[in-house]
């Protein structure tokens, strides 16, 4: 049987920046939240950590789309990872993760995979 | 097989000029180069000569340098002038000793004419031909007011322009009945004195100089045949060049009956192992007073070398185009119509000064020749006509009628035959143009680093830029000017929707010119045309997403993620109390410090949540942002100036803060630096920057558009003597036209490159108004200095932007696990990849 995940409150909606990401932390560690209004969905959450330098600076790309996906660029080296799938457009051999991410009243949760809850948990 | 001996006498500009050509071919491992010249400095390019006083340094107008000489092994012995040449045992004799040689080139180039005239050795009585008599000049006019030079020929009047830079009140007397009698005809003439004289210099025409002698009123009188004189401080001669043939004489080689080493179509004299080349060389009984001849010689001379059995002479264009004391002035082919049967087609506008003859033949298909004063515009259109021997169209003289009346119709680059030359600096024809294409070349500056077309005098640019875009255009390949997917417009198109509709957000612009939502190429590439239109604040909500992220956080990301910050400090001037806080506050926040190139001090490895209150401490001691992070005014760096050096004649401090506090926060295509010394010494090293000035004892010369970096460019001189106000107003309108129409990411050294006219054309918009936007320009500066703030001020005061500088904003105690550092030189560094031990 599946685990139940959890639905941890990340920030609420006045912490957002339209168009553009902020960074949280998690119990799986750093993730960006970012809010394109222009979109339905309009939320979107992926891994904070840039896969190709390792650091945590994702959220501070700047966000936009390419041939009808919505992405971010990194701020480092300018790779671009697509919101929904974290896909990198330059690589295919690379991708980061990616999280289920609701409004729920003035909250942002975010869905932390269960096995990582319930080792941080433990 | 041993090495032969090759010995070149003489290092002009075609001397060096064929040594660079012989070092491109294989011959060059078969010689053992010896050079001899007889000045103290290396060749230079006497073709700007006059620039020596406007600036210039010997670097500056030096066409190679010693390193170079070095490099190929080229044996080169400067202020050792060759006393004999001993043709029975092949050897030349210096005051040094003996060479011996195999082959022997002569580019021993001429030497000025001076008339017969009693008196004319006086000390004050001078020439003009090289940078030691340029010495000799400024020293004579020192003190005094006025100067003549003897000769209206186009070095004459480049002499002139010499004098006048000196400050002197400037004459020419011509014996002629008018200006440049080779080149130009009586209207011709007539408008190029009326002209000239409208700009301060006097021009005496049809004077034949008797004697001089004691001046009244200043050193020297000069007295005509016509009973009037003239009486002047000093007098410099540019009657004429004669070849100077003395050491191939001596050795009895054939000289011409009127001088001249006497050469066949390989360049070789009546001995089969001496050569001549350039104005000392007679062919068919012609000397050749240009350099561009000189240098087909050069280029046939090295061909020969390399036993090229084709290479020949065959005679070369002597056209013209060229600007003198700011007039336009062309010459193209047979300008007198000499030709038999030749007719004429003239154009003479006195009101706009513009006068303008085609020479066509008896036919009247072809065109043998033109004349253009004021007005250069139809020079390269007629000059391919005249040397493509190209059909004229049916109504020729709409070659020279102003465009409103009837059209011009510009020679279509398809219309170029493949053997068309393009550059004759560089002897680049069309073909070679199209060979350097189909071998990838893809876009202009491709083509100009493989062919050098246009690298020369840089007269050719625009036709060039025509050629290669059409040949590109026909291969398919789309010169696209489109920012990125999202709009379909150039950064300067997108600049002209924004300013003429008003529109002041990103949303807004591509809601109604553009398509999706954009990206990271014209997020922030707007953000910068929006700042230079409106001036709003970065962060203002709008913008915030728009920019890049150092934009964004005000500050430079660094590889780990972490920021580097650098507070403005103008001039590089700074007081004791402001380094001791910064000192402070890097030890407070642990950051390593190091000082930069432009003169301020970097504080690296602050983390995003410690910005703001870094910034709240800088403020408090009266620190303003330094723009590091943004695509706008960098620093201007300075020297110490006249205020404590020896040497400087300027307060080059006090006007590089004037400058910085000036344009500081000015948002461009790409980041702008300035430098400002004190003196020609240079110590601030002005000429490597986008903008760079340098103090003279009148007043400031204007540098504009160099470059450091990956591209390393010479910044042109623009503008001399500029008063303070001058300067500033300069700046403003070259600064402003660069914002509005450079392309994304593109520094002011490839904006101007890529300008369709250059440099001339950018001087003719700033200092000429030629586009009557210059007050446009200057107010747009005004304004946008007047609604200045300081970035960082506005956001440590304002809570909402604070917000956007929490790491993680669910936990503010938060520290980043990754950012993680080491201790290096007693400061803390990055920890590396490298050193990261495995988990």
């Amino acid at each position: 049987m599946r685990e139940r995940a959890s639905w941890d409150v990340v920030c609420t909606v006045d912490d957002l920046i339209a168009e553009s990401g902020v960074a949280v932390w998690t119990e799986d560690g750093p993730v960006a939240v970012f809010y394109l209004p222009h979109r339905l969905p309009a939320l979107f959450a992926i891994s904070h950590t840039d896969p190709f330098t390792g650091k945590n600076v994702l959220a501070r790309g700047i966000t936009g789309d390419l041939k009808g996906q919505p992405v971010v660029a990194s701020p480092l080296y300018k790779q671009h990872f697509n919101l929904e799938t974290g896909q990198c457009l330059e690589d295919e051999t690379v991708q980061v993760k990616t999280y289920p991410v609701l409004l729920d009243g003035q909250n942002i949760r975010i869905e932390v995979p269960a096995s990582v809850s319930r080792t941080a948990a433990a | 097989m041993s090495k032969k001996n090759l010995i070149v006498i003489g290092n002009g500009m075609v001397g060096h000029h064929f040594l660079e050509k012989l070092v491109d071919t294989p011959a060059v491992t078969d010689f053992n180069i010896t050079v001899f010249g007889e000045e103290k400095l290396l060749a230079y390019d006497r073709v700007h000569l006059s620039e020596y006083f406007s600036g210039s340094t010997h670097s500056d107008l030096a066409m190679g340098t010693a390193e170079w000489y070095a490099e190929h092994q080229i044996d080169l012995h400067l202020d050792e002038g060759v006393t004999d040449i001993d043709r029975e045992r092949q050897v030349v004799k210096t005051p040094r000793g003996e060479y011996p040689y195999d082959e022997l080139v002569l580019a021993t180039g001429s030497y000025p004419f001076v008339p017969p005239i009693k008196g004319n050795d006086n000390p004050h009585c001078l020439v003009y031909r090289t940078l030691e008599d340029l010495d000799d000049i400024r020293a004579s006019a020192k003190g005094v007011k006025t100067g003549v030079v003897v000769g209206g020929g186009l070095l004459g009047l480049e002499a002139a322009n010499a004098l006048k830079s000196l400050g002197l009140e400037a004459h020419v007397v011509e014996f002629a009945p008018r200006l440049m009698p080779v080149q130009l005809d009586r209207d011709g003439g007539a408008l190029l004195k009326h002209k000239i004289e409208e700009i301060g210099v006097q021009v005496h025409t049809e004077k034949a100089t008797t004697e001089i002698v004691d001046g009244d009123s200043a050193r020297l009188r000069m007295n005509f045949s016509d009973e009037s004189h003239l009486e002047t401080d000093l007098i410099v001669f540019s009657a004429g060049i004669r070849p100077q043939d003395t050491l191939a004489r001596s050795c009895g080689l054939d000289i011409g009956e009127r001088g001249g080493i006497i050469i066949n179509d390989q360049c070789t004299t009546s001995d089969p192992h001496i050569h001549a080349i350039g104005e000392c060389a007679l062919w068919s009984e012609k000397i050749f007073g240009l350099v561009a001849p000189g240098y087909t010689m050069a280029r046939t001379m090295a061909s020969v070398l390399n036993g090229d059995q084709e290479a020949a002479f065959t005679g070369a264009d002597m056209s013209t185009k060229l600007k003198l004391l700011g007039v336009d002035v062309g010459s193209i082919g047979d300008a007198h119509g000499q030709t038999p049967g030749a007719k004429s087609i003239r154009f003479n506008d006195e009101q706009a000064g513009h006068y303008r003859r085609m020479v066509i033949s008896e036919d009247g298909k072809k065109l043998l020749g033109a004349i253009l004063v004021g007005d250069n515009g139809p020079y390269d259109t007629l000059l391919q006509y005249a040397l493509n021997e190209i059909d004229l169209p049916e109504s020729p003289e709409t070659l020279i009628l102003p465009e409103s009346e009837g059209g011009a119709p510009a020679l279509g680059p398809d219309a170029l035959p493949e053997t068309a030359s393009i550059c004759s600096c560089h002897n680049v024809t069309k073909g070679d143009i199209c060979g350097a294409i189909d071998a990838g070349c893809a876009d202009l500056g491709a083509v100009k680093s493989e062919t050098k077309a246009s690298t020369g005098c840089g007269g050719c640019a625009a036709l060039l830029k025509t050629v290669v875009d059409s040949e590109l255009e026909k291969r398919g390949v789309e010169v696209s000017k489109d920012i990125c997917e999202h709009f379909p417009y150039s950064r300067q198109e997108l600049f002209h929707l924004v300013k003429v509709s008003g529109i002041r957000t990103f949303q807004t612009l591509i809601r109604d010119h553009g398509k999706g939502h954009g990206c990271d190429i014209c997020k922030p590439a707007v953000a910068s045309i929006l700042a230079t239109c409106w001036n709003e604040h970065v962060l203002a909500t709008d913008h915030v997403p728009l920019q890049d992220t150092n934009d964004t956080f005000m500050a430079n990301m660094q590889k780990n993620g972490t920021y580097s910050i650098v507070p403005r400090v103008p001039g590089g001037e700074i007081t004791p109390d402001k380094l001791i806080v910064l000192g402070q506050v890097a030890k407070e926040y642990n950051l390593y410090t190091k000082i930069t190139g432009g003169q301020r001090i970097d504080l690296f490895g602050a983390t995003l949540s410690e910005l703001p209150e870094i910034w709240e401490k800088l403020i408090a001691a009266g620190f303003e942002t330094g723009h590091a992070y943004g695509k706008a005014l960098r620093t201007v760096k300075s020297c110490v100036g006249s205020t404590w050096c020896r040497y400087g004649v300027q307060d080059s401090v006090g006007m590089a803060i004037h400058l910085e506090d000036r344009y500081k926060g000015l948002r461009a295509p790409h980041k702008i630096k300035f430098a400002v010394s004190g003196c020609t010494r240079e110590c601030a090293e002005a000429q490597s920057k986008d903008i760079g000035v340098i103090a003279t004892e009148n007043g400031w010369n204007l540098y504009v558009c160099g470059n450091g970096g990956m591209r390393p460019r010479h910044g042109d001189l623009f503008a001399t003597d500029l008063s303070d106000e001058e300067l500033v107003s300069t700046i403003d309108r070259v600064l402003m036209f660069y914002v509005r129409t450079a392309d994304r990411l593109q520094r002011t050294s490839v904006w101007m490159e890529n300008l369709e006219g250059g440099l001339d054309y950018l001087k003719q918009v700033v200092l000429e108004d030629s586009l009557g936007i210059g007050a446009e320009l200057e107010e747009h500066m005004e304004s946008l200095v007047g609604t200045y703030q300081c970035e960082w001020k506005t956001a440590v005061e304002d809570p909402e932007k604070r917000k956007r500088f929490r790491e993680f904003v669910n936990a503010p105690e938060k520290k980043d696990p990754v950012q993680q550092w080491t201790m290096e030189r007693d400061q803390k560094r990055p920890v590396l990849e490298s050193e990261v031990e495995p988990a």
